[in-house]
This record gives C-alpha cells, sequence and structure tokens, in this order.
C-alpha cells in the first residue's frame, strides 16, 4: 500500500435527502473529506448494481449509496429497492474477488449534515485502510 | 353550510364514501359509495316526523359525544346540510327485529324506504381536495386520569357539549348529579407531548381550555383550577385572551396535572406539581375537563393508499413541503384542507382551506399541467414485457399498453428513477438523468483526481 494513498469514493446521493445533507454539511462549513466524488441522482432507488459495479470498474476505491431514511424516501418506496440491491452486490464483488467493504450503504436526511461529515470520514477512513482496488484486483 | 348546499355549481353527497380513486391530475376518477340511508332524498320535506315518532332511543356518540341520546332514524344534528334523516340500520327496531315502521306509517311523503340499497356512482373530477379532519385521542389509554370512572370526568369536546345551549342541559354546567360544581379543574396536554401517547402538541387545546374556565367561571361562579404546561396563546388576541382570564380570579398551576383520583365520595382530586412553587399540590374538585389530544381519523390508512398520500411521522397527512407547500401533496391534483394536515384552529383551517381551493383554481385556470422532464420513457423495442417496472413504481405510473409493452404515464412519473434500475432488459431510461450521463459523471470525476 503506497504511504500516500488516497481513496477516491463515488458517492451516489439522492436528491432530497443525502444531496441536501451533503449540501448543508458544506454550508454549516462542516469537514468532511474531499476524497468524495458526488453524483447526485433523483432518488437511492436510481441506483442500479451495473452502476456500482461501473464505479468499480472505473477505478473507485469505494462506492457509498447514500438515501433518506425507509420511510421517508421522498418517493415513497425507491429506497425500499436500494436496501435490498446493495446487500445482493456486495455478495457478487466477494464472489469476483473484491472486498464488499468498499461499498456501503447508508440514510442520510437533509437535516442530518453532521451525520454526512461523519459517514463520509469514517468510510474514507475504512476504504484507505484496505488500499487501492488496483492492487486488490491485480490491474 | 347551507350556502354550500344551495350553490348550483356543488352537489352535495352526505352519508357516502370515496372507495377508489383513479387517473391522473385533471382527469380523475373517482368511485363514491351512495350508502343507503332508507331514505328517499326526493321525497323527504325534512319535517321531522318520523324522528318524532320513532320509540328507539340510542346513546348519540359522535354530535352529542355521548351526553345525549338521539332516535334510530334521525339527523346528526337540527341544522344539518341536507336535513334528510337516516335510518341507523344497527339500530333500528326493523332492521333488528322486522318490527315498528312507524317511521314508514307516519311520514306524510312516503318517504321511508327500507328496501333502499347502496349507489356506486363514478364521477370524473380534474382534482381533488381531502378534508377529512381529525378525530379525538381515547383518554382511557392513560388511566392514571381515571376517564370513564366517573360522570364528572368530561373530554373538552364532552364539556362542549353540557355547555351548548342546544346540548342535554340547555348550556347549564352541572355535574352528572345535576349540581353546579363549586370547584373545577382543568387539565392540559391529556395525551399531547407525552411520550407514552403523542409527543406533538396538540395546538388549540390551551385556548379553548382557556375557554372553558372562562365559561365556567362565567356561569357558575366555582372555583377554577387550570392545570398547565406551557400556555400556547399564539394568535391574533390570543394573549390577550389568556391576560383577560387571568384576571377573572383563575387558579392557574403550571405543572402538569399528573393524576385524577375518584374519592370515595366521588369527588375528583387532581394531583400536580406546581412548578412554580416548587411544591407537590392537589385540588379536589366537582369537575374534571380533560384537554385530550388530537390525532389522525382512523380511516387515514384507508384514504391514504386510495389517494396515494404520505403520511408525517406523527400519522397526519403529509404535505409537499413543510414550509413552502401547506395544501399540495406529492400526487398532482391532490390537495389537502385543514386539519387532516395536523391540528389548527378554526382561523388556521379557514386560512389553509382557502389555499386549497385556490390551488385548485389555479390548476384549472392554467388548463394545462407542467410536469417536469425528469420522467421515464420505455424502449419498446428493448422491452419484453416483464412488468418488473410496473411493480416497482411508487406512484403505479406504468402499465401495459396494447402490446404487452410497459407504457410510462408521464403525467404521473415522478422521475425517482426506480423502474430504471430494476429493468433486467435496460428497457426504461431516466430522462436527464440517464445511464450514459450518470456514467459519464463518473468517469470525469475519476479522471480528474487521478
Amino acid at each position: 500500500m503506497s504511504e500516500c494513498f488516497e481513496p477516491r469514493i463515488v458517492a451516489f446521493l439522492c436528491n432530497w435527502c443525502s444531496y441536501a445533507g451533503a449540501d448543508n454539511a458544506g454550508i454549516a462549513r462542516m469537514q468532511s473529506p474531499a476524497n468524495v466524488l458526488p453524483i447526485r441522482v433523483m432518488c437511492s432507488g436510481r441506483v442500479s448494481p451495473e452502476m456500482i459495479l461501473r464505479a468499480f470498474r472505473s477505478g473507485a476505491d469505494g462506492v457509498l449509496v447514500l438515501g433518506c431514511h425507509i420511510g421517508e424516501c421522498h418517493y415513497i418506496s425507491g429506497n425500499h429497492r436500494t436496501i435490498k440491491r446493495v446487500p445482493l452486490v456486495r455478495n457478487l464483488l466477494s464472489y469476483v474477488g473484491i472486498n464488499p467493504e468498499r461499498l456501503r450503504l447508508d440514510w442520510v436526511s437533509s437535516a442530518e449534515a453532521p451525520k454526512f461529515a461523519k459517514v463520509t470520514q469514517e468510510f474514507v477512513d475504512a476504504v484507505r485502510a484496505l488500499g487501492p482496488i488496483a492492487e486488490e484486483v491485480g490491474v | 353550510m347551507m350556502d354550500a348546499g344551495r350553490h348550483p355549481n356543488i352537489t352535495l353527497l352526505t352519508y357516502s364514501e370515496v372507495e377508489q380513486v383513479s387517473g391522473y391530475v385533471g382527469s380523475f376518477t373517482a368511485r363514491i359509495r351512495k350508502r343507503a340511508r332508507s331514505v328517499v332524498e326526493d321525497l323527504c320535506t325534512g319535517c321531522g316526523l318520523c324522528q318524532e315518532k320513532c320509540p328507539r332511543r340510542v346513546l348519540d356518540l359522535v354530535f352529542e359525544a355521548g351526553m345525549g341520546k338521539r332516535k334510530a332514524i334521525y339527523r346528526p344534528f337540527s341544522q344539518a346540510i341536507p336535513n334528510i334523516p337516516v335510518i341507523d340500520r344497527q339500530n333500528c327496531l326493523y332492521f333488528l327485529r322486522g318490527r315498528c315502521r312507524l317511521c314508514e306509517k307516519n311520514c306524510p311523503t312516503g318517504a321511508i324506504d327500507f328496501e333502499q340499497e347502496d349507489e356506486l356512482l363514478d364521477v370524473q373530477v380534474g382534482a381533488v381536495v381531502v378534508a377529512t379532519g381529525f378525530a379525538m385521542w381515547d383518554p382511557t389509554l392513560l388511566p392514571q386520569y381515571s376517564y370513564g370512572l366517573s360522570p364528572n370526568i368530561l373530554t373538552g369536546l364532552q364539556f362542549e357539549r353540557l355547555t351548548n345551549a342546544g346540548g342535554p342541559t340547555a348550556g347549564e354546567i352541572l355535574t352528572a348529579e345535576g349540581n353546579k360544581p363549586e370547584r373545577v379543574a382543568i387539565i392540559h396536554c391529556i395525551g399531547s407531548r407525552d411520550e407514552n401517547a403523542h409527543i406533538y402538541c396538540s395546538r388549540f387545546c390551551c385556548m379553548y381550555s382557556l375557554k372553558h374556565a372562562h365559561q365556567v367561571r362565567e356561569k357558575t361562579g366555582a372555583e377554577v383550577y387550570d392545570f398547565y404546561m406551557d400556555m400556547r396563546a399564539f394568535g391574533k388576541a390570543y394573549e390577550e385572551f389568556f391576560e383577560r382570564v387571568q384576571e377573572e380570579g383563575i387558579t392557574f398551576v403550571r405543572g402538569k396535572g399528573a393524576e385524577v383520583e375518584v374519592l370515595p365520595d366521588d369527588k375528583l382530586r387532581v394531583k400536580g406539581e406546581d412548578t412554580n412553587l416548587g411544591r407537590l399540590v392537589a385540588a379536589d374538585v366537582d369537575m374534571v375537563i380533560l384537554a385530550t389530544a388530537v390525532e389522525s381519523q382512523p380511516d387515514a390508512d384507508r384514504v391514504a393508499a386510495i389517494l396515494g398520500l404520505g403520511r408525517t411521522p406523527d400519522g397526519w397527512f403529509a404535505e409537499a413541503h413543510p414550509k413552502l407547500r401547506p395544501v399540495e401533496t406529492s400526487t398532482a391534483g391532490v390537495f389537502l384542507a385543514g386539519a387532516c394536515q395536523g391540528p389548527r384552529d378554526v382561523p388556521d383551517t379557514v386560512a389553509h382551506a382557502g389555499a386549497a381551493a385556490l390551488e385548485v383554481v389555479r390548476l384549472f385556470n392554467q388548463g394545462e399541467v407542467t410536469i417536469s422532464p425528469t420522467v421515464a420513457e420505455v424502449d419498446t423495442v428493448r422491452c419484453v414485457g416483464c412488468g418488473e417496472c410496473i411493480l416497482s413504481c411508487p406512484y403505479v405510473a406504468i402499465a401495459r399498453n396494447d402490446q404487452g409493452k410497459a407504457e410510462v404515464n408521464a403525467a404521473l412519473c415522478h422521475g425517482c428513477g426506480t423502474c430504471v434500475a430494476t429493468c433486467p432488459s435496460g428497457a426504461i431510461t431516466a430522462l436527464h438523468f440517464t445511464d450514459e450521463e450518470i456514467v459519464a459523471q463518473i468517469d470525469g470525476l475519476l479522471a480528474l483526481t487521478v
């Protein structure tokens, strides 16, 4: 593992909750790591397994999917799909030889800016410890 | 109420229930069940003879709040619009035992029809306004208030009925024994602001409790003890009313009334803490009025399912935005009016309902509806007709077309993209949030930060 390795995390953020939470974290000038590359989607239910795998294939060391809390999805049940899909993709990742800890799902509402900062910091630290994905898959 | 009944553009369907609403903004179809009142509306003149002659009295739990009775054939209240009675088939002697029929025998126009059946109507509408109101929370759920153990422990609603000139005592405030009370206690926040019941504040009870305190003082001269946590006098001239009531010699105890004990001599002991004095206090009174919480109606689940309404964690129907869009819902063309969205008093309800009415007018005046372009679209060549997308859509916006392929109703689609991620054939795209666009973002961001 390279000493200066800084992981790059692709974060899928839902427009109504987690993206707004991230925005609020910024407005409140909370420190959160620059390693996180936000991608806004309307709903965490929009995030397909293919998209997550594509992110890893393009070189993301970790993928974070953040959505509205269960029961609070802006589109009522979009996150019900997400909560079923992400564990499936994690299983798939370990099957193909990628550490499933590189994919995380969490719920962050627009009012939870501190949680956004905390979750992203924790995840970046965890992925840093896992090392670059290129080394794991042997490219 | 009468104006609404007489207006040529308004059709009142009372004693009716909306069973189903389908369609989308501008083009809804509502299936309504007009329940059988057993009275032919066109023949009834509202003379009231049937109610006079009916021998069967039952406790009126709705309008009289359990404080008075009505007949098995009845109008909800004497000024009801339309002023046509209904037969309560659960209590009518004809429906129970095949006897009586006195209403039918005495009706001058032959308007009684025991064979009448429910009618199903399909009505085309452009918009729906939900004004289903609120329900009172049941105080027996907190047994320390002894509600039900003494006829002199009343809810605020029951006290309203007692003090009403049309009520069981013609407006005189009397105990169940028929005497004027000498001491009355009023307790705020019964079931509100309470971890063991509802955590929210029911908003308008402080003001009606002040009114009750004032009425008791004025009508009976009794000593009044008002146990409150905080006094919510938020509206125009509300604080001034609170000051006035304080000057009438009512004892305000700043501390929640914790318990009502029914004493052996039937007096009621209210115990609490006076937080201003830092002392436990108790008041032995003849009557207790519990300002009970309000909550969403028992059938709110069903109404929400019919209209695709969301609920906020406190149980009320979900507005589109808590600050900026208080009357809209997440379904275009469905609006909320009044307490069904959250507790509010009369002036606030009037304002809220007015806003809902104006939103409907605005919708209709536009002639066309502007929808977001970020909707889903099906590539019918790729679509294999598996129907997975249809199941995944929270808004039931996708249906099978004549060829068996999926088709998205752009008016219903909210653009969440759940169907896009679900489709195993990659046949649905979310316009402006396509897979290609998202992948381009992923690649672009990763390339930037190499």
